[in-house]
């Protein structure tokens, strides 16, 4: 029999992947066009998650809006708390005591490990290695246990003010603290151990989804995606904000810019982070936590306003709509450096006790805005790899 | 100083087209015409601001300004770690502005975003659709004028009687 030369005739098939997909980690849809299993084109489309929370900041004054920003990026939610009351500060000229610096610094960093440690672990579950993400989920516990610690709850924390923080950090925390950082040692080892020289982890993340450099500076991306492409960036040692200055710590930089390299630059990171958590809690300065509250921008702590009438007039004296906290005619943009990369607060004020604007740069905006120039060409199985190591929070990409 | 070199570079070049160079908070503000975003965007690229780092858009209503809307470049140099905000401003009626999509592609997603939530369209922009809100949504949401309370302030919205009676 004589075997014919035909090609065989495929045609192309359009695939609805998400709105709730198990890999989508929230509410992403992307329409894909299919030839056989390689992707032609991608769509995506978002929005399903959006909550005007712009909007809504232009009813809320400052202290009130940190609530909103807890549900932004929900994994690390004291990085918003941090960015959102450091660009209050810069717009109203407060400065805030050492204390509440070195705070707000090693909870920003314990926040970066529960982050980090949560997208490695989604990263691998997604490609089909649950051991890591069940490890990595028992140590997120352990940091959310010390969040409840330090400000109540586990997940919308709200732990700052403008001049300040909530409340001071509770007894014996340095000590829990140290015990969660051995704990993620060992931890991180294990996952490194786990998957860095696992033949099929390599496979399925070594040169897939490569961004160059160009490209990273094209499409506005930031933190581990702009450093696992080879881009010295890094807010924290760039601009410093928050006394990071005073901390010694590396920035943690890859070549390829594949979705292995954002893994290693994420779990580096971590070991980072577990540096400036451990000089922080040593060189932690005593002191208040609170601007003092007669130069009327701060609320006053709760104990006086609970049990004494000067502190409960003073504090009408602030929240009532007609008086209080005034900023001055003006705008602030702030960019701080969140486990995602650059997150910015942009506030305008128009001198009332509301802001006339609040912007958020969400930086899983414009990291996931390159979704579709990487999946083109690779594989459908490829599509969850990547969107894992982008690290989109629908929260934060829709606001 | 670089930044006021290039501050009076782009102000020899388009002297009609800049209103103002202020600062706030020590940020360095330029205010220029939106006819020439793209032109001044482009010039402050070629000197070292190579990274937009957001666009945004402020609805200048009740603020007080140029124009009613002002189109916001937040640029950033990964060299000299110096920021610089450019202001564009937009006319109220058929609010329109040149894309920058071409020089830096994260504007593609962002200027979708100032279109669905503010109204301004951008010239040029390959895919002007919505983004957050869906296609057959109608209205702008974050201008001034588009109210946040509720059913009282908004025409278009169903007001639902309630059928229990008070007592």
């Amino acid at each position: 029999m004589k075997i014919t030369e035909k090609p065989l005739e495929t045609e192309r098939m359009v695939l609805n992947f998400g709105p709730h997909h198990p890999s989508t980690h929230g509410t992403l849809r992307i329409i894909m066009e299919l030839d056989g299993e390689t992707v032609v084109k991608a769509t995506p489309e978002i929005g399903y998650l959006h909550s005007g929370f712009e909007k809504l900041g232009e009813d809320l004054d400052f202290n009130q809006y940190i609530t909103i920003t807890d549900r932004m990026n929900y994994l690390s939610p004291l990085c918003n708390n941090v960015a959102y009351a450091l660009v209050a500060e810069k717009l109203m000229d407060i400065e805030v005591t050492k204390r509440t610096r070195y705070i707000r610094v090693l909870l920003s960093e314990l926040s970066r490990i529960a982050d980090h440690i949560l997208n490695i672990g989604m990263l691998a579950v997604d490609l089909g290695a649950l051991t890591s993400f069940l490890y990595g989920f028992r140590l997120r516990e352990d940091i959310y246990d010390l969040f409840e610690m330090a400000t109540g709850t586990r997940l919308t924390t709200s732990y700052t003010l403008v001049g300040g923080l909530m409340r001071d950090l509770p007894e014996g925390y340095g000590k829990e603290v140290n015990r969660v950082l051995v704990e993620t040692d060992k931890i991180v080892n294990d996952i490194e151990t786990l998957l860095n020289k696992n033949r099929i982890w390599q496979d399925r993340t070594k040169e897939i989804g490569v961004i160059s450099k160009e490209d990273a500076i094209s499409y506005g991306l930031s933190g581990p995606m702009a450093r696992a492409s080879g881009i010295d960036w890094d807010l924290r040692v760039k601009e410093p904000y928050s006394s990071y200055e005073d901390f010694d710590f590396d920035v943690v930089i890859a070549l390829n810019g594949d979705v292995f390299d954002r893994y290693l630059v994420r779990t580096e990171e971590i070991r980072q982070s577990m540096k400036i958590c451990r000089q922080a809690l040593e060189k932690m300065p005593s002191g208040d936590v609170i601007i003092d509250p007669g130069l009327g921008y701060s609320l006053p702590p709760k104990d006086e306003v609970y049990n004494s009438i000067e502190g409960l007039i003073y504090h009408f004296e602030v929240t009532m709509p007609n008086r209080g906290m005034m900023p001055p005619v003006g705008e602030a943009y702030v960019p701080t450096e969140s486990p995602n990369g650059e997150l910015g607060f942009y506030l305008v004020s128009d001198g009332t006790r509301t802001p006339y604007r609040v912007r958020t740069r969400p930086p899983s905006l414009m990291n996931y805005s390159i979704f579709s120039k990487l999946i083109e060409g690779h594989m459908l199985s490829d599509a969850p790899a990547i969107i894992g190591s982008i690290n989109v929070i629908a929260g934060e990409l829709d606001r | 100083m670089p930044l006021a070199k290039t501050f009076s570079f782009i102000k020899d070049k388009f002297p009609e087209s800049v209103y103002d160079v202020t600062e706030s908070s020590g940020e360095q503000i330029f205010h220029i015409r939106s006819e020439v975003v793209r032109d001044v965007l482009e010039i402050f690229k070629e000197k070292g601001f190579n990274f937009l780092a957001d666009i945004t858009a402020i609805d200048n209503l009740t603020l007080g300004g140029f124009e009613r809307y002002a189109v916001v470049y937040h640029l950033l140099s990964h060299d000299s770690l110096e920021r610089v905000t450019v202001k564009a401003y937009v006319a109220e009626d058929k609010p329109s502005i040149p894309s920058v999509e071409k020089l830096w592609k994260t504007a593609d997603w962002q200027e979708r975003e100032i279109y669905d939530l503010f109204g301004i369209t951008f010239d040029g922009h390959p895919n002007m659709v919505r983004i957050m809100n869906p296609d057959d949504f109608t209205g702008h949401p974050l201008r001034k004028d588009y109210p946040r309370l509720g059913n009282k302030e908004r025409d278009d919205y169903p007001v639902i009687k309630p059928a229990f009676k008070r007592k």
